[in-house]
């Protein structure tokens, strides 16, 4: 196991008696990105009028959500505009490919929209600018007022073409707004699109609510509640606002996710001074107790088959990881380096178990395998905590906060992200303060 | 079960008072703390006159130094002498640990509260608890001092 594990995407074009190739490595973040043209979208002149006369910039912004979703991986760079020659109509009909290959484009993207019958029609191509071929070919049918997510999923499909991973742009984060002083926080739960945009708050801010976690299956969440000041886990349908309560259990509920197929919730229930892990069956309301340890026991996450749990316990006198199978048994520590270990997350891949690491007055984001072997320490700070996988397990996002002086001042707690290469770490631009992110599986499938 | 429960507490805090003379001439007044429990005053409030309202915990620890359960022997001598009183428990933690870790920490100091005040024959039923975690930090500065005075379970009358 000790291989590096490499994914090389290679395209192969035969163009006359010489090959070429579009390789983007994914291993290596931002070292080398792929120079990618994004041709503005060609806007049908007859559907410029339509309603509130926005459609006309919306070639432009389509390709702009596109642009911006390929630089923040790290692995394109987005050319700039004002050197595109071509006019973007024709150069989606058929590129006059040497144009593209003199301001270094390797890849290129093209696109038109129109409106007919009140629905909104895109089209777009990539390019092969050095095969001089067309790689794919789509189009969509959908209400003016989705654009953003069609920029979203032509995004997924030209980075799922060029990397040969899952995309992961057509997705959202939950996360935990915060705004006032330390002292008396207000936390919201608050949602937002995978780069940033359409923010919304769920709730008002009348009770704490923390760690809200995305069902992988559909748009249920579960969070934790002080609502009447009982701390209970909650479900949460974001479409239509519904809440209850998980369970009926006589005492703090805490720590929930999901289980992989989105029918069960895993949580920790803490009753006089010692906390275990209990699932619940959604539909049947079973309750089962998991672990059943004088130790705290909590931060349970399953692995993507469902036959084992990943969580941190205190059992061995600080906090570690350990993994079980799912009924409990078979509990084994994985954690074995010097500080504690906590927050172990399984990626939807399987691979690997991504963590918080406490270690000399730091905290850590790293990975690990599942049988703790091949630890890796991604990014060091004065506090982090927290990582979520994004859907194809490529990228983990966390929460940040600075050192804080007297009376909380300077104090910030903000959103990042980094590939688990450790490349390419950045901070995801929030309306407010937040913390608790976790990302949504993809929303088209 | 509970009589040797009694003991060893009494044993305990037999031991523990031979430790703090032992070492009382090296304690700080004031402010400061002593093996990572903090053993200042400052944002202390009183449920009574010289009844303290909140007791202090070392880093990933829940267990009770003498002189929080002085306090909590305070506390329950209060209660016994106000029948009607009853209390909520509130654990929390510094911000030096993971959320979902202090939630369970937090309710884990609480309830060492509860049961040294149990011990001392006050009714479970007159206790709630209640964990934070290290949502409400009473000093919200990033450095050791603030994180001891907000590793505490503080009790809070209830009505």
């Amino acid at each position: 196991m000790k291989k590096i594990f490499y994914i090389l995407i290679v395209f192969l074009f035969k163009i006359n008696f010489a090959y070429s190739l579009i390789e983007v490595d994914i291993t290596r973040g931002n070292l080398d990105p792929l120079p990618i043209a994004v041709s503005p979208l060609h806007v049908d002149p007859q559907s410029e009028n339509y309603q509130d006369n926005k459609i006309k910039e919306l070639g432009k912004l389509i390709s702009s959500v596109v642009e911006k979703n390929f630089s923040s991986t790290g692995l394109f760079n987005p050319l700039n505009k004002d050197a595109f020659v071509q006019k973007p109509d024709i150069a989606h009909l058929k590129p006059r490919f040497e144009d593209w290959r003199l301001i270094t484009a390797q890849a290129l993207v093209t696109g038109k929209l129109l409106i007919k019958d009140e629905k909104l029609k895109i089209e777009f191509r990539l390019w092969d600018v050095a095969a001089n071929k067309e790689m794919i070919a789509l189009a969509f049918t959908t209400t003016p007022a989705n654009w953003r997510r069609v920029a979203h999923i032509i995004s997924d499909k030209i980075y799922e073409r060029l990397t040969g991973e899952t995309g992961y742009f057509d997705t959202r984060i939950i996360y935990v707004s915060e705004t006032g002083p330390r002292t008396q926080r207000v936390k919201k739960l608050a949602i937002m699109d995978q780069d940033g945009e359409n923010t919304k708050y769920l709730t008002l801010g009348n009770e704490l609510v923390l760690t809200p976690r995305f069902n992988p299956t559909n748009q249920l969440v579960t969070y934790l509640s002080y609502f009447r000041n009982l701390p209970r886990v909650y479900l949460l349908d974001i479409e239509t606002g519904i809440q209850e309560v998980v369970g009926n259990f006589p005492g703090m509920t805490f720590a929930p996710r999901f289980s992989p197929d989105g029918k069960k919730i895993i949580m920790s229930f803490a009753k006089n001074g010692n906390s275990d892990i209990y699932t619940m069956d959604l539909e049947s309301r079973l309750v089962e107790k998991i672990t059943e340890d004088s130790s705290i026991d909590t931060s349970p996450s399953y692995s993507p088959d469902g036959k084992y749990i990943v969580f941190n316990s205190d059992r061995s006198g600080l906090q570690q990881i350990y993994t079980m199978k799912s009924d409990g048994s078979g509990v084994k520590r994985i954690s074995f380096g010097n500080g504690l270990y906590g927050t172990p997350v399984w990626s939807p891949r399987g691979d690997l178990i991504a963590f918080t690491k406490v270690k000399g007055g730091k905290f850590y984001i790293g990975v690990m395998r599942a049988d703790g072997s091949g630890e890796r320490l991604l990014t060091e700070n004065f506090y982090q905590e927290a990582p979520s996988w994004s859907p194809n397990g490529r990228l983990l996002v966390f929460y940040r906060e600075t050192k804080a002086g007297k009376n909380g001042k300077g104090f910030t707690a903000k959103l990042w992200s980094i590939d688990i290469t450790g490349y390419n770490e950045r901070e995801l631009k929030t309306e407010t303060d937040a913390s608790d992110p976790s990302w949504s599986s993809l929303l088209s499938k | 079960m509970k009589f040797d429960k009694n003991i060893k507490n009494i044993l305990i805090i037999l031991i523990t008072t031979l430790a703090l003379s032992a070492c009382a001439a090296g304690k700080k007044s004031g402010v400061g703390t002593s093996n990572d429990v903090y053993t200042g005053k400052d944002t202390i409030e009183y449920l009574a006159t010289g009844v303290k309202d909140r007791v202090f915990f070392a880093t990933n620890k829940s267990s009770l130094t003498t002189a929080s359960r002085d306090t909590l022997r305070k506390q329950a001598s209060w209660m016994r002498k106000n029948k009607n009183l009853n209390v909520v428990l509130e654990g929390h933690g510094d911000e030096r640990g993971t959320r979902e870790y202090n939630l369970a920490l937090a309710e884990k100091r609480a309830n060492a509260a509860r049961d040294y005040l149990l011990t001392y024959g006050i009714s479970g039923k007159r206790i709630s608890v209640i964990s934070y975690g290290k949502e409400k930090p009473v000093n919200s500065a990033s450095t050791p001092l603030s994180w001891s005075q907000n590793r505490r379970s503080v009790t809070v009358k209830t009505k």
